[in-house]
């Protein structure tokens, strides 16, 4: 095996037996870049010179004994955190030429455990998609079949981390967009507690679904990227003052006498029969490994899509108002005033989905809809988080499927809206509810592709999660494949 | 049923600072009707009475002190302007 396509933990037992060193790591992740990218554009930005410097330092480190978690190991990041003289895109024209001034806190923390940054990935723009077909920089392919989608919006860094043109990567999940891609592309995906990692530095896309996550090839890699980016910060008003655990010490525990929660919501038409299949098998895997799987319901489920696309566009029509031309990004030429000139970078700045959204959401915030859209929709949102509070009384965490289908067609839901944004269908309500929750892979259907299976738990039971999780991949033993580039 | 038309469309893009070509209202106009029929099943859920809910984590607001700390130069603050002068961000005259 190549050192591109190890996991962190795998390198950087390496790295302390002195077996390879950083530069190794990262020529080897450049090199398997400079083989796959063509085919798979998981990246908008690469940051090459930067990678090798800080691989270089990272060696001296190791020299001088000083080994941090992630000392030495190549990372990606979605285009969505700010990155300190590095341009951040968010996907989009309207900041095709955005350099930011600082490192939004997640890269500073992965700066400072010694992670080598090898670029900006990319994503649906500003985050919205689940295809990463609306990027302005074009669309990434997935690395499992280069005819189909990664999904999203994450897409870049969940098919950066499969095709091994990064060790792992971050990505930021809203409605889905760390959990769905992950399954699309067959690696581990978390989508941590709202407020469990600070956002400084994230561009806003729904502030109060928004947050940050990591993919990575395994369990432990995922609870090593954890420890780095999760906490409070005095810069995020959101984060939650809440101790961190270690969670390493969840990996290995194993299950037994936890009671897993089967939500019969989430099994309905619609849902492809080889994941549906898929799924199943999960259930029996926990329960072989000493779990038991009981009924419950989510009473509200079907309504998850309906408040999320009025809540995250809301919130949307709202962040999304600081683009106007003015103080970054780009402002169109030949400007009449200073009202046409904001019309017109708007207009020119950001692409169909983005401009779809501002418009839901501008109509629902809209005077004499509100109640009947916004007002609603947050009302029923307090009923979707209820569901969960009662389905955790009964259960210790739930599983469902991440996706209802495996990765489909680029193209085939791009002029169908309401089509598109029925795949995040099992993602939402963890968001909406603000829970974490993570996608492994369970096996792949018969054409080739992964299927990931989705675990919730309570605010702040990521632990739990990563144990359950942790457990989950020990016995179901899935067969490590690798794409065929 | 007709939830938004044309006119509508015309209206909100000038409440959310869009132009929309004819094309684009035609379009749009087709595609936020759809979306907003399906939000139409909302009404099944009686909310009579629930709070609406507006974060996922109960949270007082975050105070902190007022000190000084440190902030972007006017010259890092100013380099991604299209258009700058001086200390400040240049735009087309707003008064006549």
């Amino acid at each position: 095996m190549e050192l591109c396509g190890l996991t962190i933990h795998e390198l950087q037992d390496k790295l302390r037996a002195g077996e390879t060193t950083s530069a190794e790591i990262t020529a080897s992740v450049l090199k398997r870049i400079d083989a796959v990218e063509t085919e798979v554009r998981a990246y908008i930005t690469l940051m090459r010179e930067s990678a090798i410097e800080e691989a270089a330092r990272a060696d001296e480190a190791i020299l001088r004994g000083e080994i941090k978690a992630l000392t030495g190991i190549p990372i990606a990041l979605k285009d969505i955190f700010c990155t300190k003289g590095v341009r951040t895109t968010c996907g989009s024209r309207i900041l095709h030429n955005f350099v930011p001034p600082y490192d939004g806190t997640v890269v500073e923390k992965l700066r400072a455990a010694g992670a080598v940054i090898t670029g900006k990935t990319n994503m649906d723009e500003f985050a919205m998609g689940s295809s990463t077909e609306t990027s302005f920089f074009g669309v990434t392919r997935n690395p499992w079949d280069l005819t189909r989608i990664p999904g999203g919006s994450s897409g870049g860094s969940a098919a950066a981390v499969a095709a091994d043109e990064c060790i792992a990567s971050l990505g930021s999940d809203t409605g889905g967009s760390i959990r769905q891609p992950a399954a699309l592309c067959g690696v581990v995906g978390l989508k941590p507690t709202y407020g469990r990692v600070s956002r400084y530095g994230l561009i806003a896309f729904a502030s109060s679904l928004d947050q940050i996550g990591p993919f990575t090839k395994d369990v432990e890699d995922c609870a090593i990227l954890m420890n780095v980016i999760s906490g409070y910060d005095p810069r995020e008003s959101t984060s939650v003052p809440e101790d961190v655990p270690d969670y390493r010490a969840f990996l290995g525990r194993g299950i037994e006498g936890w009671r897993v929660g089967i939500p019969k919501e989430y099994f309905i038409d619609g849902i492809d029969p080889e994941v549906e299949a898929a799924i199943r098998e999960a259930i029996r895997v926990v329960e072989k490994a000493g779990a038991r799987c009981i009924e419950v319901s989510l009473p509200h489920t079907d309504y998850c899509v309906a408040v999320y696309y009025i809540v995250a566009p809301a919130e949307a029509s709202s962040n999304l108002a600081r683009y106007d031309g003015v103080k970054y990004g780009f402002r169109s030429e030949d400007n009449r005033d200073l009202l046409d000139m904001y019309k017109k970078t708007r207009s020119a700045g950001f692409g169909e989905e983005v401009k779809r959204r501002i418009m839901i959401g501008t109509y629902a915030l809209s005077s004499g809809y509100y109640d009947a859209y916004y007002r609603k929709a947050s009302q029923v949102r307090a009923l979707i988080k209820r569901d969960f509070e009662q389905a955790f009384a009964d259960c210790d965490c739930i599983l469902t499927p991440t996706s209802p289908t495996p990765a489909f067609k680029i193209g085939e839901k791009t002029d169908d809206p309401m089509q598109m944004y029925l795949s995040d269908i099992f993602t939402i309500s963890a968001n909406l509810a603000g829970i974490p929750g993570i996608s492994v892979p369970c096996g792949y259907t018969k054409s080739g592709l992964p299927i990931g299976v989705q675990f919730l738990a309570g605010h702040f039971q990521e632990g739990r999660l990563i144990q359950f999780a942790s457990a989950y991949e020990t016995h179901a033993k899935i067969e490590k494949r690798r794409p065929a580039l | 049923m007709e939830k938004i038309n044309r006119d509508e469309v015309a209206y909100v893009a000038n409440l959310a600072r869009l132009t929309l070509d004819g094309e684009a209202v035609i379009k749009f106009t087709t595609q936020l009707n759809k979306i907003l029929l399906y939000m139409d099943k909302l009404n099944e859920v009686d909310t009579t009475g629930v709070e609406p809910m507006s974060h996922a984590i109960a949270r007082k607001n975050a105070f902190r002190s007022d000190t000084v700390a440190a902030s972007l130069t006017i010259e890092a603050s100013l380099a991604n302007a299209p258009d700058a002068k001086g200390s400040c961000f240049q735009v087309p005259r707003v008064i006549e």
